[in-house]
């Protein structure tokens, strides 16, 4: 905690040196985007007190593609995606300055119960229910909200979601066993079909392959590519090479700032602020 | 080289000599604390297994001329502890109808606001609440229920103040248990858009279920032996009672009774045999219930 209040100060400083220069370059990234489904506006996110883990953050997220957020260790990543979906409102001294659009709606002003069926959500570690099945998990959803549906709505939902995520030539035969019983990468697959199963328009992820083998990560990382057709993908990751590979826009973020958006390619090639390509060349994070 | 070679086998073979003795008086210790126990049993099965048959179970505790005829003809005593079975069932039956949802709730409180000023208070409170003396349950028993809303001794009085008794285990155990599971779980439910309170009662709490049950469990074991709130306020009686605002026997009572009556006092060790049982099996219960339905994350 500490060391991050002083690197915070000298960065500060290094900023003021040159003055204006980054503000210069990022000049408003929404119009970098090209019909954004969801529009951050100046947002800062604090948990309380007056010390805001993001800070004035703008940004539009494109729709249909996957927008990768990195960044080193508590710049906010987390903060930023979960205040997407206000699951950040979890720690009960949370506020805002600034909002997130969804679409036209302030989603700060909407029902979170309704916005988070929009909004889905995929974890660092693999939850699946404990005490559900592999087929109610997938209905989660639907079953933990009260939702009645006809048992032929039921399994198409889950053969449908089970397919999308190619879990279902694995699973089909057990899917009345407990979903903790499955491998790590399985049950990653099965909390993203869980999520995809409630139709939402946009899930975020947060670290969703950290805990996961190569192999469990590159079979996600191809899942990722293939649903951003049906939905747009907010992913938040450690692993540069992950981002590089499968995201379409990548966000650099430093100490809850926003240092850098735009075309992966181009973040990766020709990085505008130095603190990004250091960050990329492993200089530091 | 080679002397000291020979030297660290010695030193070697002593201490897996030590080692094993060190085992050794572990597992005699341990059996040694077990003995108690093992005594106990046989004790009263020793003295109490003649007078347990059938009617044992379903007849009322005999009355002391009948016992004394019974024991002049050298006969077992006739009757059973039917009243005091049924009111035990009654009375701890309706100490956990109070106690188990209060304190479920109130556990759920503490694990969910482990944090709060308010929580630690209903911590410290509950913390006391343990400490306090059963007899002490029976007089705030008297004083709230037998005085005011039964107007005299009840099986009413004596659950709540049984509940009070079995309150903290239940209460601390919930909150054991449910702090235990991963703050994911609440995630992955709530970013589902599952409103907090159906989070919690169809997430949180079937998650934690195994923990919960053997807590309550390990209550109402603690309950079911005791005698002394009673006496201030269940007080007894010779007839099968199901009214819960009359007087009413239970399994503790009878024996308390037996035990004060020369011509009953045979029947203290069926008893206690029965009871102590009783007991036993709830236990037994809990623990299998941890262990089988335990929810692994
Ligand atoms: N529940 C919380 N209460 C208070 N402060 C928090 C909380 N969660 C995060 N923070 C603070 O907010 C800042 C950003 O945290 P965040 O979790 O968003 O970082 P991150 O970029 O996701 O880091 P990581 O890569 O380690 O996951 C950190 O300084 C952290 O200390
Ligand atoms: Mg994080």
């Amino acid at each position: 905690m500490e060391s991050t209040v002083l690197e915070k100060k000298e960065v500060e400083v290094k900023i003021k040196a040159q003055p204006n220069k980054i503000n210069n370059m990022m000049q408003n990234p929404i119009e970098n985007i090209e019909s954004p489904i969801i529009n951050i506006d100046q947002l800062s996110v604090s948990y309380g007190g007056d010390k805001y883990s993001i800070n004035d953050v703008s940004a539009g997220i494109a729709k249909n593609k996957i927008t990768a957020i990195m960044g080193p260790s508590g710049c906010g990543k987390s903060t930023l995606l979960r205040a997407i979906n206000r699951m950040h409102e979890l720690n009960p001294d949370t506020h805002n300055k600034g909002t997130v659009y969804l679409g036209e709606e302030d989603i700060y002003k909407m029902n979170p119960i309704l916005l988070r069926r929009k909004i889905g959500m995929v974890f660092q570690r693999p939850n699946p229910f404990p005490t559900m099945s592999i087929y109610d998990n997938v209905i989660a959803g639907y079953l933990l909200n009260g939702i009645k549906l006809k048992r032929r709505e039921k399994d198409e939902i889950v053969e449908k979601s089970l397919r999308e995520v190619g879990l279902w030539s694995e699973v089909k035969d057990s899917l009345h066993n407990k979903g903790t019983f499955l491998s790590g990468g399985q049950q990653q697959r099965l909390c993203i079909a869980r999520a995809l199963a409630y139709t939402p328009e946009i899930i975020l992820l947060d670290e969703p392959t950290s805990a996961l083998d190569p192999i469990a990560t590159a079979k996600i990382e191809d899942l990722l590519v293939k649903l951003k057709k049906d939905f747009t993908i907010v992913l938040v990751t450690h692993n540069m090479s992950q981002a590089a590979r499968i995201s379409d826009y990548s966000m650099f973020m430093y100490l809850g700032e926003l240092v850098e958006y735009g075309k992966t390619k181009q973040m990766f090639t020709m990085p505008k602020d130095k603190r990004t390509e250091e960050y990329l060349t492993g200089k530091f994070g | 080289m080679n002397t000291s070679a020979q030297l660290s086998n010695a030193k070697l073979k002593g201490r897996l000599l030590k080692d094993k003795l060190f085992t050794y008086t572990l597992i005699f210790l341990a059996f040694l604390s077990s003995v108690p126990l093992f005594l106990i049993l046989f004790e009263l099965i020793k003295k109490g297994y003649k007078q347990i048959n059938i009617s044992f179970f379903y007849k009322v505790a005999p009355d002391t001329m009948e016992a004394m005829v019974a024991v002049k003809n050298n006969e077992i005593i006739p009757g059973g502890i039917a009243n005091g079975i049924v009111g035990t069932l009654i009375i701890v039956g309706m100490a956990s109808l109070i106690a188990i949802p209060l304190g479920i709730i109130c556990g759920m409180y503490l694990a969910e606001n482990s944090k709060g000023k308010f929580a630690g208070i209903v911590r410290f409170i509950v913390d006391m609440l343990q400490g306090v003396p059963s007899i002490v349950l029976g007089v705030i028993g008297y004083i709230w229920i037998v005085k005011p809303i039964t107007g005299g001794f009840s099986s009413l009085a004596g659950s709540v103040a049984l509940s009070i008794m079995m309150l903290p285990s239940i209460v601390r155990s919930t909150e054991e248990t449910l702090k235990m599971i991963p703050e994911t779980l609440k995630e992955a439910a709530l970013s589902l858009g599952v409103p907090y309170h159906k989070t919690m009662l169809r997430v949180v709490l079937p998650s934690g279920i195994s923990g919960i049950i053997s807590g309550v469990i390990l209550g109402i074991s603690r309950i079911a032996g005791e005698t002394a709130p009673l006496m201030l306020t269940a007080l007894g009686s010779a007839a099968i009672s199901t009214d819960i605002t009359e007087p009413s026997s239970a399994i503790p009572l009878l024996i308390w009774e037996f035990y004060n009556d020369p011509n009953l006092v045979d029947m203290i060790w069926s008893a206690s045999l029965f009871l102590l049982f009783l007991i036993l099996c709830l236990n037994l219960t809990a623990k299998a219930i941890a262990k089988r339905w335990k929810v692994q994350y």
